[in-house]
């Protein structure tokens, strides 16, 4: 009998197919009702009523700004560099989406005699691909930015790119003290930690890790307070300046998916993903288990999701200076120093 | 320096303390405030639904008034364009017929009757002037429109329904304001 050197199965090509296309589908729905729920808390917030025209509620609201979007005359300035213009909100939208790969969003289902896992890829290196596909966001803005040939709108971009690579530094640090301590990359291993019983989720051991992590995830996604990438109201709207139709909805709609998966990588990480407090899972069928599981990864997002919207309509946006000002000298050494703890407190306890 | 108002706050301009300086606790603060504000009432009138009432003193479009049998009260004297600040008014005087007693109450009436609803200025001089008590400022106002020919409001427009045939109408269209002016000494 041959050895098959490289067997495709294609059952778990369907499989994870069909994972792709819920969990991109998923996405896209939850960043469509973002941008309701954005206006929605709003209101709410200012004492306001918000969209409600628009169906029960307003509900229908983000079809017809969707529609409004695609309706919209599509310009390229002449000068500009067409496929590049083209090409940033492709690559805005595609390393939004990418990340959702990694993200465990359940445990394990057994459907039709199969097991089956409930995330893309179970990569070893998952923190990593993250990180790496998050760095790329930032060619969205750059590359958009640069291509409008527009000075103000390359200014942005600049502005924008130089946040996010500041940003990233201090995020970085802050998740290596966390993954000293789980000494794992894989996301699903980190999610099965938590989990384990006699442990608490990661944020009560790194609270201050954690902290960093989500003002740097809130500069990362361009949002209030950080939002300086795309200030509306004072900068001319930032690199996206140029764009009209659907290339500007494509950036402001990857702008809520990244909201939407940092909420979910900021759950996994911290508030131990899939896991609900003061019950075990094992007692539970499995398939009911995984349902739960992801129901309580639901609430986590959306409580992020709404966390975000909270603090965009409390804070007031930070100055270019102040923001560099705390990244650079306050961020980053503040994880330097979570870091250095973390690692002496581990030496210390000798795990 | 005794302050204007009671509402006055003095801002203390100190350098923050290290707390403050860390931003952290303040924006816990501020977000406390944000939150709450979702338990609060909030004021919107969601208006084509729901509408506020107008105060009974409101001042809106003019209206001209009939009598109880469903007369029309003006006599065309022409006292509410002389009293007319902005020259919104313009009449033309008719005599009453034989066997129009039934349409008008005395015997000269206005055959036309024109507010330009663009001039007005909704002083309600008019409604002053009158002697009569044929022409009172209702409780709506001059709805928007393309063309500004349609501000100009006939007499088809600005009489109030009759109150034989149509009481609703008439009760409607009457508001609180009139009765409010038979209230007046």
């Amino acid at each position: 009998m041959d050895t098959v050197l490289l067997a495709i199965d294609l059952a778990v090509v369907i499989e994870k197919l069909t994972l792709v296309v819920i969990v991109v589908s998923a996405s896209l729905l939850v960043a469509m009702y973002s941008t309701y729920a954005e206006r929605k808390v709003a209101a709410i917030l200012q004492d306001r009523v918000g969209p409600d025209r628009a169906g029960p509620f307003g509900i229908f609201q983000p079809l017809a700004d969707g529609l409004k979007l695609f309706m919209k005359e599509e310009i390229i300035p002449s000068k500009s560099n067409r496929f590049l213009f083209i090409l940033g909100p492709c690559l805005a939208m595609l390393t939004a989406m990418m990340t959702s790969a990694v993200i465990p969003w359940g445990g394990t289902v057994e459907l039709f005699g199969r097991t089956i896992d409930l995330q893309i890829a179970d990569i070893n290196i998952g923190v990593l691909y993250i990180f790496g596909v998050v760095s790329m966001g930032v060619y969205g803005i750059m590359i958009g930015g640069w291509a409008s040939n527009n000075k103000f709108s390359l200014l942005a971009a600049i502005r924008g790119a130089s946040q996010i690579i500041s940003y990233e530094l201090a995020m970085g640090l802050s998740l290596i003290a966390l993954l000293m301590f789980t000494g794992s990359l894989s996301m699903k291993t980190i999610v099965e930690q938590q989990m384990a019983p006699g442990h608490l989720w990661n944020v009560a051991y790194q609270p201050l890790g954690f902290l960093i992590f989500l003002v740097c995830a809130f500069a990362e996604c361009n949002r209030t307070p950080f939002d300086l990438p795309e200030a509306e109201s004072e900068l001319n709207f930032g690199y996206h300046q140029e764009y009209s139709s659907m290339k500007l909805g494509f950036y402001l709609f990857a702008e809520y998916i990244n909201m939407f998966i940092s909420s979910a990588v900021m759950a996994t990480l911290f508030f131990g993903g899939y896991d609900i407090p003061f019950l075990n899972e094992s007692n539970l069928s499995p398939n009911l288990a995984a349902g739960l599981g992801v129901l309580a990864l639901v609430i986590k997002i959306v409580f992020f999701i709404f966390f975000f919207m909270w603090v965009r309509w409390t804070i007031p946006r930070f100055r270019f200076d102040q923001l560099m000002h705390l990244g650079w000298k306050i961020m980053i050494p503040l994880a330097l120093v979570n870091m250095l703890a973390t690692g002496g407190i581990i030496l210390w306890l000798g795990k | 320096m005794e302050s204007l108002t009671k509402r006055v706050k003095v801002l203390e301009r100190k350098p923050m303390t290290m707390v403050e300086s860390w931003y952290l606790l303040n924006i816990i603060k501020g977000m406390a405030i944000t939150f709450s504000h979702i338990f609060k009432r909030n004021p919107t009138v969601k208006y084509p639904e729901q509408k506020r009432p107008f105060s009974p003193v409101f001042r809106g479009l003019q209206i001209l008034n009939r009598d109880e049998e469903g007369r029309e009260r003006c006599t065309a004297c022409g006292l509410c364009a002389v009293a007319c600040p902005a020259e919104a008014i313009t009449m033309e005087a008719a005599e009453r017929k034989e066997g129009e007693e039934h349409l008008y109450k005395e015997e000269k009436y206005a055959a036309k009757y024109e507010i330009n609803m663009l001039r007005c200025i909704f002083c309600g001089l008019c409604e002053e002037a009158c002697p009569k008590d044929a022409i009172y400022l209702s409780e709506t106002f001059a709805p928007a429109n393309f063309q500004r020919q349609t501000f100009i409001y006939g007499k088809e427009d600005l009489l109030i329904p009759d109150p034989v045939s149509d009481p609703e109408g008439f009760a409607k269209a009457r508001g609180s304001r009139a009765t409010l002016n038979e209230q007046k000494p």
